[in-house]
Parts: structure tokens; C-alpha cells; sequence
């Protein structure tokens, strides 16, 4: 007698009716932090250290002293959300974790230095995408764009027309729309 | 040995009945923090920088052990912890001794095992300018503990070792570590440290989900081949008393993992013994063909499920854990009961109105045991078999006997061939694996229960790594039995050599190892040598009877092997009874 079932490699019974295996999903993560040293080190370490993939992590303050906010953007099977949530749930530092709505507000922002040589032209690419110049000088225009991930890289791939000298990106802040608090 | 004689103390120690003296210095709260916790016992080894703690540590009615090296100052702070069930304790100096501790910490943390590490670090304002015997030791052990602090007030340092202490203990257990710099340490305060206590961001849920333990109750009594899985949780959170009566009372079949050995006795009827990679063949069997798994305390490692495609595969799991991290991690939980283990088998048992119809299930089961017996060959004219050593010394002792190991296949054998009846009586290193781990483990337990026997189990590989122990049991007069069942070998590698490298043992065999029992000797312990069968039970009764440490050298057959075996990744339902089965 043998049995005739399986898992998979989630350690999940394959229902032969159900989807077998589930599919990597974008995550927006939320976690309050104690503001101190290391918490930082503490919550990429655990990222690495699982095999979580990360895509991008930003951290700055609250309104309380003593809190930070982390938003991380993970991609992974739904598993692998959940264990994600409840590894970085189980860190002493972390107050609290949260995985935002889809719908959440999100955003990041990009500074893309160009060749300046059609000024009126990037200013007008930089209008478009409700972004504003920031620097010039004889060689060069410095733009500023805020947006989704989507909307920056629409802008990137319109200004590289120009010639994109550098560019620096932030990862996703993002927050609840409405009155739901984040946390 | 309930009385000790240790490190002197200073002559007006008949005043530590009065009143506490208030703490001035950094060093005076760290230690003010670990007596008000209860700690019994410090193993470590002295340096520069921790020397503000040892310094205080003098005036202290806590007992020392210095170790011969600090990771045996870890792995016998570890065993402390397993054995007493309260956080064992360890201290080591700034650089080399904190990295030194590393591997028993790692051990700990794999093995949920409550441990608290105090290591010195240098003066703040040298922090991070490579100064000598810097290491960044919060950064090194961040990843192995439950949590690394770094003491930055005088202040305040006896709170951090409150609170270090506090959380090695409460909810999943395992070790802390707190990092001391000399000049916060050395620094004057008046501040008594606060009592012990968990931060408030550190939340435990007790019990479970009433609404999920009913769904559980019911599919356990719907179950026609139902059977718990005891991890060690069971025996970290004191429930094997609600096991035993869950079980008993619903006449469950018990399989226990590695660390859950004692969960339940094992010559109980409804015990299965272990399962696993080297786990009996029944066990394998009933976790392979059960339709209905209570899991508690367990976290399902790779050693026990093999490939988890294969695992249990027509299994709904009930899974009752205190960390609910662990919850879906390696299989998928259908009742996840996040809570206290014993708890949570009485929330079971309270909400189970029958018990499941499991007559044929338990024939079944009856009569695995009868086909896959635990079994060895035993011919008079070959070498001594290291089944029938440990047989015989778990014949001639008491339920209550404490067996530790070091790791490999002497390890195995103690697993399969000593009978284990009650919980706190196994002590090895199960996740990590730490060869060395047995001699210093030995020592952390017979300190914490000094009333019972000791025995450790050695291979001669894992013996050697961590040998120097023996000195700190020769000098604090511990009476354990070490038996290094020696193959010449590092066996488990020249196993798997064999078996899976078509015998190439490269850097597996140890022709050139000492003869253990005059290197005891040469330690101050007495030393046997074991080579026939008609001396085995002879040679054990009179290292018994030996009071002090004694070791038995017992030379084995070196081509013995460990079977069953499950190949890593492999089918638990399809273990392997000899090598011709791989």
C-alpha cells in the first residue's frame, strides 16, 4: 500500500483540481520599527538569510520618535508572502506588519540627469510627466519625476532620448488610501 | 553532587545572606540582573574585556565554571538550558571568544534551547576601528539569536541583560546575546537593573484559535489513521503530561521527532520511536500512510520529512506550535493552532467528543513493528557491534538517566537503541549538528541535575573535537560516563561515502586517533578500554562505579553502518534496512 497523494514544494497537498503550484505576486509590505541602530541590518539580513525576494526596501521616520517605517516591495508566491510577514513579524524590533491593499497609494521618485542640450524639449517631457527640472548647467539638466513604478519608468524611457547621463531611483513608499491606517 | 567546590570565594562569604550590597559599576548590574533572574551557574572562559564582569562576578554567590574553550562554555550553557529548562548562561571575552561561542549559539538557536551569552567587547570609543580582539559580535550573531544587544549605558546594561534573559526564556525558547563594552562595564551607576522582562514589541499567544481547535477536534475524531508527531516542543514547554493523556485517552499512535525524544515513553504501546532519516521503519511507515497528522512542537526539518513531496502525502496536518513562523513553513498546515503546547493538547482534548475508529490503524501499525524491527547482527568471532553498548548501559541504568551526544553515527545508535521514557533526559545537537557537542553538553548537564546519571556517547571523530572538556569535568569532580564507541572513523561520512560516493572515503578515516582511555588518564579521569563482548557490561559497571569522570574506550566494528536510512531528500515510506537498498 501507497499512498497516492503528493506535495508540493511549498509542502502543499496538490489538489489535481486546484492550480498545483502558485505563481510569484508583487507584495507591498509595511512594517513600524523601532528607531534604533541595527534594525536596518536586522531586516535585510533576515531577507537575504530566507531567500525572500526583495525588490526594494526605503526606511525613514514617523511622527513618533521613537518608530521608523519600512516599506518593502517583495516578490513571491503567496507562501512565501506569508512566511515573509510572520519571519519579519518575529523580530523584536518590529512593532508591526502589514501588507498593504493593491490599491494603495504608492510611490517613487527618480532624478535622471540628461544632455542639456534641448532644454525646452526635457522641460516639456518633464511637464508630461508632472516632474520639474531641478539642476542645469551648461552640459547638463537634472529632472525630478514622483510617481508609480510604472509612470517612472515611462518617464525614464522618454527622457533617454536626451541622453541619460546618470539617474538615482528610491524604492516604493507607499501608504492605505483613505481613512485606514497603514499599521 | 549537590555540594561543589569551586572557585574560591572571598572570606566574608557568610555575608551574602544580608542584604544585597546597591550595585555601582556597569559589571556589578550585569550581574545583579542574572541573580535576580536565578541563574545558578556561569560557563566561560576569562579575557580583557569581560574581565569588568568576572570582577564583579567575584562577590557573587553565582557558581563559575571555567571551560577550556568557549565553545565549550556555550554547548555546556546549552545542555544547562535543555536539562533545567531555564536559560543556561555563558560568558566570553571581545573577538576570538565571542566568535568562539558562535557555534554554540547557532546550535541553540536551531534547537530552541534558552541561553544567555554576556560577551566583553572593546571600550565604545574604539568600536570600529579594529581594535585588538574587535569583533563586530552583534553583527556576527544577529542571525543565530533570538536577539543581539549591544550595551551602550552603564546605565542600563543590567536592564538589557534583564531583558536578554527574560526573552531567551519566554514564549519558542532560545538564545540572546548581550555585547558588553569594557568602559560601560567598568562605568559607575547606581542603578539597580530592572526585573526580568520580555519587550513590550514581543507578543506570545498561548491559545489557540477556539474556532480552529474545534475544526481540529473533529477531523482528529473523523480520522481513520490519525497520528501525533512529538517534536521537541513538546518537552520545552513542559506538556508531556497533556500528551500523554491526549493520547492515551484517544489512543492516538505517537511517532516523536529527534529533539522530541522523551516526549513520550517509548516503550508505551502507542509509540512508534522516531522517525526520520534514521528513524524506525514503523514510524516511517505510519507518517508515510497517515491520513491525519497532529504535529506539535515541531518544525518539520528535512531530516524528518525526506522530501516533502513524499511527506505524509495524504495527510491533512493539524499543527500546534508556539511560533507561528513555523506554521506552513516547510508543510502546509490545515489546522494551524498557534499556542503553548501543552495548552493547546488540552484546548484537544476538551473539544474531542470521541475518539477517532482506529482499531484497524492500529493493528496496522502493530504490525509494522513486527516486520521493520530495530535490528542488528551480532556474531561472536566480529568486532563489538555499538548497538549492543548501548543497549546494555540502558539496561543497567535508571529511567532518569541524561545521555548526551556529540554527532554522527554513534549518535544515531544512542537514538535508536537506548529507550527513552522521560523528557529532559535526551541532550544532543539535532538542527546544527555539532560534532564536539557531547563532552561539553555532558557537563552543562550533569550541573543541572546533579541527582541523575550521565552518560555521553562520543564517535571518536566527535570526541577529539572537544576532548579539553575533559579537564573542566576532572576538575569539578563531575561523575558522567563517556563512551566513545570508536570506529577509527568519522562514520556517518564513511557511510555516506559508500553508499553514495561508490566508496571513495576521502579524509573519513582517523587510523591516527589516541587511545582515549590513557589520554583520560593523562587528564585526571579514569580510562577503559572495551574490545569483547563478554567485558561490555563488566567495563560499563566499573566506569559506573568510577566517582569522577570516566571514559570507555570501546572499539567497534568499523564497518558497522546506521539503518534504517531514509536518503536525504529521499521517500520516508521507502527507507533503506541495509546498504544494498539505497
Amino acid at each position: 500500500m501507497r499512498p497516492e497523494g503528493r506535495r508540493n514544494t511549498q509542502g502543499i497537498r496538490i489538489d489535481p483540481e486546484a492550480e498545483a503550484t502558485h505563481e510569484p505576486r508583487q507584495a507591498v509590505l509595511s512594517a513600524l520599527v523601532k528607531h534604533k541602530p541595527g534594525v536596518l541590518a536586522e531586516v535585510s539580513g533576515l531577507f537575504s538569510r530566507r531567500q525572500f525576494n526583495i525588490e526594494s526596501l526605503t526606511v525613514g521616520p514617523t511622527t513618533d520618535d521613537e518608530m521608523a517605517r519600512m516599506t518593502i516591495l517583495i516578490e513571491e508566491p503567496t507562501p512565501g508572502v506569508e512566511q515573509a510577514k510572520k519571519q519579519l513579524q518575529k523580530l523584536v524590533p518590529v512593532i508591526s506588519v502589514t501588507e498593504l491593499e493593491p490599491e494603495a497609494i504608492r510611490r517613487e521618485l527618480a532624478m535622471i540627469k540628461v544632455d542639456g542640450e534641448k532644454p525646452d524639449d526635457i522641460n516639456a517631457v518633464a511637464d508630461m510627466y508632472g516632474g520639474q527640472a531641478v539642476d542645469a548647467c551648461d552640459e547638463t539638466v537634472t529632472v525630478e519625476v514622483t510617481g508609480s513604478k510604472q509612470k517612472v519608468d515611462a518617464a525614464i524611457e522618454a527622457f533617454s532620448q536626451f541622453g541619460i547621463r546618470e539617474i538615482v531611483r528610491t524604492g516604493t513608499a507607499a501608504l492605505e488610501r483613505g481613512a485606514k491606517d497603514t499599521q | 553532587m549537590s555540594e561543589r567546590a569551586s572557585i574560591p570565594k572571598p572570606e566574608d562569604e557568610d555575608e551574602s545572606d544580608d542584604e544585597q550590597q546597591p550595585v555601582t559599576t556597569g559589571a556589578q548590574s550585569v550581574i545583579r540582573a542574572l541573580e535576580n533572574a536565578g541563574a545558578e551557574y556561569v560557563f566561560g572562559v576569562q579575557g580583557g574585556a569581560i574581565m569588568p564582569v568576572y570582577d564583579a562576578l567575584y562577590d557573587s554567590d553565582i557558581n563559575h565554571v571555567t571551560m577550556a574553550h568557549e565553545q565549550g562554555a556555550s554547548h555546556a550553557a546549552d545542555a544547562f538550558g535543555i536539562v533545567s529548562g531555564e536559560p543556561g548562561v555563558c560568558f566570553a571575552t571581545s573577538g576570538p571568544g565571542a566568535t568562539n561561542l558562535v557555534t554554540g549559539i547557532a546550535d541553540a538557536n536551531m534547537d530552541s534551547d534558552p541561553m544567555i551569552a554576556l560577551t566583553g567587547q572593546v571600550p565604545t570609543e574604539f568600536v570600529g576601528n579594529d581594535a585588538f580582539q574587535e569583533t563586530d559580535t552583534v553583527g556576527v550573531t544577529q542571525p543565530i539569536t533570538k536577539e543581539s544587544y549591544f550595551a551602550s549605558d552603564s546605565d542600563t546594561v543590567g536592564d538589557d541583560v534583564s531583558e536578554a534573559f527574560a526573552l531567551a526564556d519566554e514564549g519558542r525558547q532560545g538564545p540572546t546575546l548581550v555585547d558588553l563594552p569594557k568602559d560601560v562595564t567598568k562605568g559607575e551607576t547606581d542603578k539597580e537593573p530592572k526585573k526580568p522582562k520580555t519587550p513590550e514589541t514581543y507578543t506570545v499567544q498561548t491559545e489557540a484559535d477556539e474556532e480552529m481547535v474545534d475544526a481540529a477536534a473533529e477531523a482528529i475524531e473523523s480520522a481513520d489513521k490519525p497520528v501525533i508527531l512529538a517534536g521537541g516542543g513538546v518537552i520545552k514547554a513542559d506538556a508531556t503530561e497533556e500528551l500523554f493523556r491526549f493520547a492515551t485517552k484517544y489512543e492516538i499512535p505517537v511517532i516523536t521527532t529527534m529533539p522530541g525524544l522523551g516526549a513520550f515513553p517509548e516503550d508505551h504501546e502507542l509509540s512508534l520511536e522516531m522517525a526520520g532519516m534514521h528513524g524506525t521503519g514503523y514510524a516511517n511507515m505510519a507518517v508515510t500512510n497517515t491520513d491525519l497528522l497532529v504535529g506539535v512542537g515541531t518544525r518539520f526539518d528535512d531530516r524528518l520529512t525526506g522530501g516533502v513531496d513524499s511527506f505524509a502525502p495524504d495527510a491533512e496536518l493539524v499543527h500546534v506550535d508556539i511560533d507561528p513562523a513555523e506554521i506552513s513553513k516547510n508543510i502546509y498546515a490545515d489546522y494551524p493552532l498557534v499556542g503553548d503546547a501543552g495548552r493547546v493538547l488540552d484546548q484537544l482534548y476538551d473539544a474531542m467528543t470521541a475518539a477517532p475508529d482506529a482499531d484497524e490503524w492500529r493493528e496496522q501499525c502493530q504490525t509494522w513493528k513486527d516486520e521493520y524491527p530495530l535490528d542488528y547482527q551480532m556474531p561472536e568471532d566480529e568486532p563489538l557491534k555499538p548497538q549492543h553498548i548501548v543497549e546494555t548501559f540502558d539496561e543497567v541504568t535508571d529511567d532518569d538517566a541524561i545521555v548526551t551526544t556529540g554527532v554522527g553515527q554513534h549518535q544515531m545508535w544512542a537514538c535508536q537503541y537506548w529507550t527513552f521514557r522521560e523528557p529532559r533526559t535526551w541532550v544532543s545537537s539535532h538542527g546544527l549538528g555539532t560534532m564536539g557537542y557531547g563532552v561539553p553538553s555532558a557537563i552543562g548537564a550533569k550541573l543541572a541535575a546533579p541527582d541523575q546519571e550521565v552518560v555521553s556517547f562520543d564517535g571518536d571523530g566527535s570526541f577529539l573535537m572537544t576532548v579539553q572538556e575533559l579537564s573542566v569535568a576532572v576538575r569539578e569532580n563531575l561523575d558522567i560516563t563517556f563512551v566513545v564507541l570508536n570506529n577509527e572513523a568519522i562514520g556517518m561520512v564513511r557511510q555516506w561515502q559508500d553508499g553514495f560516493y561508490e566508496g571513495r572515503r576521502m579524509a573519513s578515516e582517523y587510523p591516527w586517533i589516541p587511545e582515549f582511555d590513557k589520554l583520560a588518564e593523562a587528564f585526571g579521569a579514569a580510562g577503559f578500554r572495551l574490545e569483547d563482548y563478554d567485558e561490555v557490561e563488566e567495563t560499563i559497571q566499573a566506569a559506573r562505579e568510577y566517582d569522577g569522570p570516566a571514559v570507555i574506550d570501546a572499539l567497534i566494528d568499523p564497518a558497522e553502518n546506521v539503518y534504517p536510512m531514509v536518503p536525504s531528500g529521499g521517500d520516508n515510506g521507502l527507507f533503506a534496512l541495509s546498504e544494498d537498498q539505497l
